[in-house]
């Protein structure tokens, strides 16, 4: 009889659960922040707040904007434990301090490229604009720098009198923690880990990071925007960087380093780290849609004939799709402007970064595993 | 009274042979001030009025320097107490904290490496929205880029130095990349491919991209030693010259940007 009825009014039947609206609350932000969820909204978010830039970032508008954030951010520390026990673990404060850092001075900088953008539309000058006006660097520049000196010695000792540095129990070869985590910096890294091997995530991404960052000055050839704050000068630059840094570096370290729970699964803010949860792998690689899903078939036991989709999807995305791409207006005016070997340097790295979110929407939409399953050569993609 | 005194420091023949111009109160030692200081004659005499506002620069990169000087006083007092040995790392982190006189050097250390990797991403957060990679500061943009890598491998090499489960385990999963390097580690793409006539792999467990990082199989001492050595010679070496490099750049290239 017991089996027939529901879960949640037996449990209200037996009074041990009381559910209130923050529990209705807890629930809601919990089941929305899985990565397949908050993701493409951060996403949606990003890219409002770039077309809207010039109204949100009035102070009127945006420090009741902060305030409100800070408060929810900060509210739920006495409301709930696994909440409370995340944020208050001494290796996150930074991710903390990153968060609401990132945010002020990404408010900073869009304010006053609003100004400037309007401004120049209605001819005045920037900002930035004052060739003749110089001013001897002592005492104006000396100062403010001895006062930052200052000020930044203080923080630091306020913030290590109150807070200790954190320190685990010793080195236990034969133990490892569940999670093992890496340090908070690296772990959007690792949280790409869950959708490419190592190979991958470890190396060959965050070595095109690296390329890519010290290729930008000679790939971005818009002679706009140098020296003084702007967006509208400089849209597809700033909005492809801030897609990378907000988005897949920053966001990615929030989920790693709050998010994400023993076994690697994915915990909301409100939910307890459940040691035993098993979250069920069924992912599938490319070649198995094609041969047994698709064609009901086997799998051939020739590697290349086996993963020809998964190849040909990675040519083209890698060789055709930015040739492609100058069909597109926008994109056939770079070419012409930044000439061949700009352009496709460009347009590959650009690529290639755009693979990380559609592998993820691939895992999210049909458990895609592998787009090229070699596991015989350690070659997964 | 005091100001007698004041006055009688600073015309004495030890005074004024350090600072070879009077009090900085007119535009003529202002300007001594700046350029007779080995320091302080990193900066121009003068700048633009725009260019030192804090909302343009937000002082990031400069925290980021000031950080890096405490990081660098912090970490000699700790090298004082502290042994790189399996046997001793972890007692000497304990001791740090619990026997000596003002125990928050250790706190300092750490948090200002926190503190260091978020100014410095902020800095370039700041180059990137004005621009300022742009001609003619290309070049020193790439020096940026390569200080922004040496900051984040001066904190990951010290996250292992305390040698506790958070240490070692956060460099576990970092090696297992290094593992995964293609053609040079044991698990990536490739490295199987590599091999001599006969069939010899070229690239076995001891000879791969984890070993040469760790110096064994897995993290142990001989880990703890590499780690060491880099975090506190080599990469330091090696920031505090490309920090020279990227100061002697911005002089260059025209000092703090601005429109054209």
């Amino acid at each position: 009889m017991i089996s027939l009825l529901p879960i949640s009014s037996l449990l209200l039947a037996a009074g041990e659960v009381n559910i209130t609206a923050l529990d209705k609350f807890k629930d809601f932000v919990n089941r929305w922040s899985v990565p397949q969820y908050s993701l493409p909204l951060f996403c949606i978010i990003m890219f409002a707040a770039f077309i809207w830039y010039r109204k949100w970032t009035k102070p009127i508008v945006f420090w009741p904007l902060m305030l409100g954030f800070t408060v929810v951010y900060f509210a739920f520390i006495p409301l709930d434990e696994s909440y409370a026990s995340i944020l208050k673990k001494p290796d996150n404060v930074p991710i903390t301090m990153m968060i609401f850092l990132t945010l002020y001075f990404l408010w900073l900088g869009l304010r006053q490229a609003a100004i400037n953008d309007e401004n120049m539309e209605i001819g005045k000058p920037l900002i930035e604009e004052d060739r003749e006006d110089k001013v001897l660097c002592w005492p104006d520049l000396v100062y403010t720098e001895l006062l930052a000196m200052v000020l930044c010695t203080v923080v630091l000792i306020v913030w290590s009198v109150l807070l200790k540095a954190p320190l685990e129990s010793p080195a236990n070869p034969a133990g490892p923690p569940n999670p093992s985590k890496a340090p908070w910096y690296f772990l959007g890294l690792q949280e790409l880990l869950v959708y490419f091997d190592p190979w991958m995530a470890g190396v060959v991404l965050p070595g095109l990071i690296i390329l890519g960052l010290a290729a930008m000055p000679y790939i971005d050839t818009n002679p706009k925007g140098n020296g003084y704050y702007t967006f509208k000068e400089r849209r597809f630059a700033i909005l492809t960087w801030m897609f990378g840094y907000l988005i897949l570096w920053c966001v990615l370290i929030v989920f790693g380093t709050f998010l994400r729970g023993p076994n690697w699964n994915f915990f909301g803010p409100f939910q307890v780290w459940d040691p035993y949860r098993v979250d069920p792998l069924t992912n599938i690689n490319i070649s198995d849609v094609w041969y047994v899903v698709l064609l009901g078939g086997k799998l051939p036991d020739n590697l290349l004939v086996r993963e020809w989709p998964g190849l040909l999807f990675t040519f083209f995305w890698l060789c055709v799709l930015p040739v492609l791409m100058t069909k597109i207006g926008f994109f056939g005016r770079l070419r012409a402007q930044m000439g061949f070997s700009r352009y496709y340097l460009m347009a590959v790295l650009f690529v290639i970064m755009m693979l990380v979110p559609v592998k993820m929407v691939g895992r999210w939409t049909f458990n895609l595993k592998y787009i090229i399953a070699m596991p015989e050569i350690n070659f997964n993609l | 009274m005091i100001q007698g005194v004041i006055n009688s420091i600073r015309e004495s023949q030890v005074w004024s042979s350090i600072f070879r111009h009077g009090i900085p109160r007119d535009r003529r030692t202002r300007v001594m001030a700046i350029m007779s200081n080995v320091f302080l004659h990193l900066h121009p005499v003068a700048v633009r009025k725009s260019g030192i506002r804090l909302s343009f620069t937000w002082c990031m990169g400069g925290l980021t320097f000031f950080l890096f000087i405490a990081e660098t006083i912090s970490g000699v007092l700790l090298m004082f107490y502290y042994r790189p040995v399996v046997e001793y790392a972890y007692s000497d982190i304990i001791g740090m904290r619990a026997h000596l006189t003002l125990g928050i050097m250790r706190e300092i250390h750490r948090w200002g490496a926190h503190a260091m990797i978020i100014s410095v991403w902020l800095h370039m957060m700041r180059v990137f929205l004005t621009g300022s990679y742009k001609p003619p500061r290309e070049f020193n943009w790439v020096v940026g880029v390569i200080l922004l890598v040496l900051t984040m491998l001066l904190s990951f090499t010290g996250y292992l130095l305390p040698w506790d489960q958070l240490a070692i385990w956060a460099i576990t999963v970092g090696s297992k990349m290094a593992e995964a390097t293609p053609f040079a580690g044991m698990a990536g793409p490739g490295t199987e491919l590599l091999q001599l006539p006969g069939g010899i792999p070229i690239v076995t467990p001891y000879s791969d991209a984890k070993f040469l990082l760790l110096g064994g199989e897995s993290v142990g001492e001989a880990a703890l030693l590499r780690f060491y050595v880099l975090h506190c010679i080599a990469i330091p070496l090696g920031a505090a010259t490309l920090i020279a490099v990227h100061f002697w750049r911005i002089r260059k290239d025209g000092g703090i940007s601005g429109p054209m």
